[in-house]
């Protein structure tokens, strides 16, 4: 019962937070730069504007690709916290992403395919820290289900400072700042052409962008994992984190894919693994 | 026990029936009507058997085990023939050392050679049968066409046929026969009869390289079947611990450390036939046959034979090192082959190194062979076989139509072939996507390994893997639906293979994913759970989950109706010049320009040539190491 009225307060909540925290972001992000910024309400403005837009497609069914992406980014939050199993939302997740991908192929268009190409790229660099991330959540809380993680009273991150880290360095992909906003961008001046939103318009790019609202409450949820005995501690943390996030977005340039995947591939594979790797060790007493 | 005859003698009486037919016509439908009376049986068996448990038959031994005997010395005689033929003395010589051992066994331990009951059937051999009628037959009766399609593409391949479809069925039959026995030699023999099948299909165009490549799979089975007779005659000299070559005794056998031996010999033997690195290269070589034979190699006989003998000995291997190093073979497969299948452009290399990687992860199961991995393998199984026969025989069919089987060619298909894009796409979600099937056992996969010791090592490939996995499946799937404009459809033709076997196991494929916490509750659960006394179960909630996944997926296609009414077209964005929406655009100097899209390969980092070495390197190690690790426990 409670699952559900997670789920049910994460589809009627999400947005609503996403939003501000994107306003918040872009308000920070300007005062960074010395700049006085948008009200912190603009990103509901922006997203309002758009679906007032014509509907002005390339084809049809990018439509269609569009609208699923945004339904399973949803239902993958919804289920994160109604607390299902982990790893189950991990792969929901992926099926949401590759339906955005597939959007941007169906339209058939170079730069849209150069997004889409690139968003293939920066997930297959993500995907290994992720599920590492959630099976180090289950070695501490003995369960695959989100419920149980949130129920753990031990401090987790003091067990998975490696994932933790590691897990944080690929966020940077998923929130879709710099270094690695490789597929898309959020500035103002490269949105002109922006990877594989290119030929997303009007109502269409209004889903996209209410898609990401959705993705960044879940994903912040996730980061909460790690701090989950103590819900202020947690909240706290994950505000630093997102901070963190912003200001490695503002001092850093652009890196090229293959400093991505490397990246990627590097933290899970040093952060993550050797993490879990001595976790197992003190866990098992030697084994 | 008639079923599992029936099932085991009506091939090959079809096989010698389609000897003597000629026409088209006639041997479609002769094919077709036997694949019905193949698939009703199989169908048959499992309403017989699915809640019996494993059921034992003493059937017929001493005349059948000497006629066996007899065509194997055949079979080492056509061999060497072949192998004077075409001067490929590798092939001589093992086929020689092999005859020999088998002579040796049958001479020096003749009284040992009995099993207390020859056949057998039970919940994985179910499995087992129902992928080789089902899937087996279908991918027959669509040869059929393909193969008429084929010599008329090829004129100059010489037309053999009857051949081809004779040596089809004989190997549905050794297929029925190696999951039916629980006689080790029997196995044994039809194992052979699979290599030597095998054999004769990869080579059918008789080109120079399709001889090489057909005789480097002989060399690689029979250094497997030699492994194979070696075990046998280890299990034979040691019966009374043992057990034997009766498999149901070896497996409940007592002695762990004694059987742990002439498992790893087989498994090794599965390795091979399996095609795990460093074996991968014969089923690659595999590919210049008919895309039917593919079809066939990869989901319903041949490496599923391989796949089969190793989870069949997973309780054995189980919490042992050796079994870890079989496992880790599989693993380091998994990630290997499916790295290189980024660079691939090629469709059905593509599909061959999935295949491999799909049989790595089942052998990664199948060594660790704990029980909730071994049911995950099992899923796997079932999965990997239709999805992957509705992929080969979908880019048989593309292939003719387009005349390339190179994926960049086949951007735009949803719009040149709907019918058979929709399809193509439902086999590829069935290989990567959740809710679809293989997620389901990479997840089960996942969840159980964390609870193995070291079993962290797998994990790490896993991630690695299926994330590697997602990139090249994906990228595939967004070249077929890429929407091209004033692109013709091609979707009929003159000659044209049958639709009906791809409807069919398209339909195949949506019901396994819906029907899967089914199959897993009446088949698979209960096989795990007599093996292990455990059994893995799936939660309630996330089935409901998955099929409401599945739903979702169902539902949403609807929305496309929603869109249409209203949208206004544009053409592609072009830098801000005037485009047509066939992708041209106007150039500098009033020149029109086209522009092209094409898919990144990344040869650089998962070339062949970077990857296939080192991996080769690294699972003959580990192979190396699970036998002096069983040797040591000895």
């Amino acid at each position: 019962m409670n699952g559900i009225i997670g789920a049910v307060l994460f589809l009627i909540l999400a947005p609503i937070v996403g939003g501000l925290i994107a306003g918040i972001d872009r308000k920070i992000t300007a005062r960074m730069q010395g700049r006085v910024g948008p009200p912190i309400l603009q990103p509901f403005y922006d997203v309002g504007k758009l679906f007032e837009k014509e509907n002005v497609v390339v084809t049809t069914a990018q439509n269609f690709y569009v609208l699923a992406y945004l339904v399973f980014i949803a239902l993958s939050g919804a289920l994160f916290f109604a607390g299902g199993d982990l790893l189950l939302i991990v792969f929901a997740f992926t099926l949401a992403h590759v339906f955005l991908v597939l959007g941007a192929y169906a339209v058939h268009s170079p730069y849209s395919h150069i997004g889409a190409e690139r968003e293939l790229i920066q997930l297959m660099a993500y995907e290994p820290m992720v599920i590492l991330a959630a099976v180090g959540l289950y070695m501490v809380a003995n369960s695959f289900y989100v419920a149980d993680m949130v129920a753990t009273t031990v401090p987790v991150i003091l067990y998975l400072p490696g994932v933790f880290l590691g897990f944080v360095t690929i966020l940077t992909i998923k929130l879709r700042k710099s270094p690695f906003d490789i597929s898309t961008s959020h500035h103002a001046h490269q949105e002109i052409v922006k990877g594989i939103t290119t030929e997303f318009s009007g109502s269409t790019l209004g889903q996209v962008e209410i898609a990401h609202w959705y993705e960044n409450v879940f994903l912040l949820g996730f980061l909460y994992l790690f701090f989950a005995w103590n819900p202020v501690i947690g909240v706290i943390a994950v505000a630093i984190t997102y901070l963190a996030e912003i200001f490695v977005d503002n001092v850093t340039a652009r890196a090229r894919w293959q400093a991505a995947l490397k990246s990627g591939w590097l933290v899970a594979g040093v952060l993550g693994l050797v993490n879990l790797a001595i976790l197992s060790y003190m866990m098992t007493g030697g084994v | 026990m008639q079923t599992l005859l029936f099932l085991i003698l009506f091939p090959i009486l079809v096989a010698c029936l389609l000897l003597f037919v000629k026409r088209t016509t006639l041997r479609y439908a002769v094919v077709a009507l036997s694949a019905l009376v193949i698939g009703g049986a199989s169908i048959y068996l499992l309403m017989r058997y699915a809640f019996e448990g494993a059921v034992y038959f003493t059937a017929p031994s001493e005349a059948a085990s000497l006629a066996m005997v007899a065509i194997e010395m055949g079979l080492a005689l056509f061999i060497v023939y072949m192998g004077a033929k075409f001067r490929n003395y590798l092939a001589i010589a093992l086929a020689v050392v092999q005859a020999a051992l088998v002579v040796y066994l049958e001479t020096t331990f003749s009284g040992n050679l009995h099993a207390v009951n020859n056949l057998f059937i039970d919940q994985f051999s179910i499995i087992m049968a129902l992928i080789i009628g089902l899937i087996g037959s279908l991918i027959a009766v669509y040869a059929v066409r393909y193969m008429e399609t084929y010599h008329h593409h090829h004129p100059e391949v010489r037309d053999r046929q009857t051949m081809f479809f004779f040596v089809t069925f004989a190997f549905l039959a050794a297929m029925f026969g190696l999951v039916f026995s629980n006689n080790l030699m029997w196995v044994f023999f039809f194992w052979e009869v699979t290599t030597i099948s095998s054999f004769l299909l990869i080579g059918y165009s008789e080109t120079e390289e399709a001889t090489k490549n057909a005789f480097r799979a002989l060399v690689m089975n029979l250094l497997g079947g030699v492994a194979f007779v070696v075990a046998l005659i280890f299990l034979a000299s040691t019966e009374a611990t043992s057990g034997g070559i009766d498999l149901a005794r070896v497996l409940a056998s007592g002695d762990a450390a004694v059987i742990l031996v002439p498992a790893v010999l087989i498994g090794f033997a599965g390795i091979t036939k399996a095609a795990l690195m460093p074996f991968s290269s014969w089923l690659l070589g595999a590919m210049v046959a008919p895309t039917p034979v593919s079809a066939l190699l990869h989901s319903s006989t041949m490496v599923k034979a391989g796949v089969y003998i190793l989870v069949r000995f997973s309780p054995v291997f189980a919490g042992t090192f050796a079994g870890f190093s079989i496992g880790l073979v599989g693993a380091v497969t998994f990630v290997v082959a499916s790295a290189i299948a980024i660079s691939q452009s090629n469709a059905k290399l593509v599909l061959a190194y999935s295949t491999i990687a799909n049989l790595g992860l089942i052998a990664a199961c199948a060594g660790v062979g704990n029980y909730m991995l071994v049911w995950a393998a099992i899923l796997l199984i079932v999965f990997h076989a239709v999805a992957k026969s509705l992929l080969f025989l979908g880019t048989g069919a593309i292939e003719h139509r387009l005349g390339s089987r190179d994926i960049e060619d086949m951007e735009g298909l949803i719009v040149r072939m709907p019918k058979m894009a929709v399809m193509m796409f439902i086999g590829i979600a069935g290989m990567f996507l959740a809710p679809f099937g293989m997620l389901i056992s990479k997840w089960a996969a996942i969840e159980a390994f964390v609870q193995v010791p070291f079993g962290l090592v797998f994990i790490a490939i896993l991630a690695y893997g299926s994330a590697v996995t997602v990139f090249f499946w994906a990228k595939w799937m967004g070249k077929l639906v890429a929407v091209t404009r004033q692109a013709e459809r091609v979707e009929k033709g003159f000659f044209e293979e049958p639709w009906a076997p791809l409807y069919i196991i398209t339909g195949l494929v949506i019901a396994t994913v819906l029907l899967f916490p089914v199959i897993s509750s009446t088949l698979i659960e209960p096989y795990v759970l007599a093996i292990y006394g455990v059994t893995a179960l799936l939660a309630q909630a996330n089935v409901a989950i998955m099929l409401l996944m599945m739903a979702l997926l169902l539902i949403l296609p609807i929305s496309f109706l929603l869109f249409r009414r209203s949208a206004k077209h544009l053409p592609a964005y072009m830098g801000g010049r005037p485009a047509t929406p066939d992708l041209h655009f106007a150039g500098s100097l009033g020149l029109t320009r086209e522009a092209q899209t094409r898919n990144y390969y990344l040869t650089e980092y998962f070339g062949e040539a970077k990857l296939f070495l080192p991996g080769m390197v690294v699972c003959t190690i580990l192979i190396l190491a699970s036998w002096v690790l069983a040797g040591v426990a000895l």
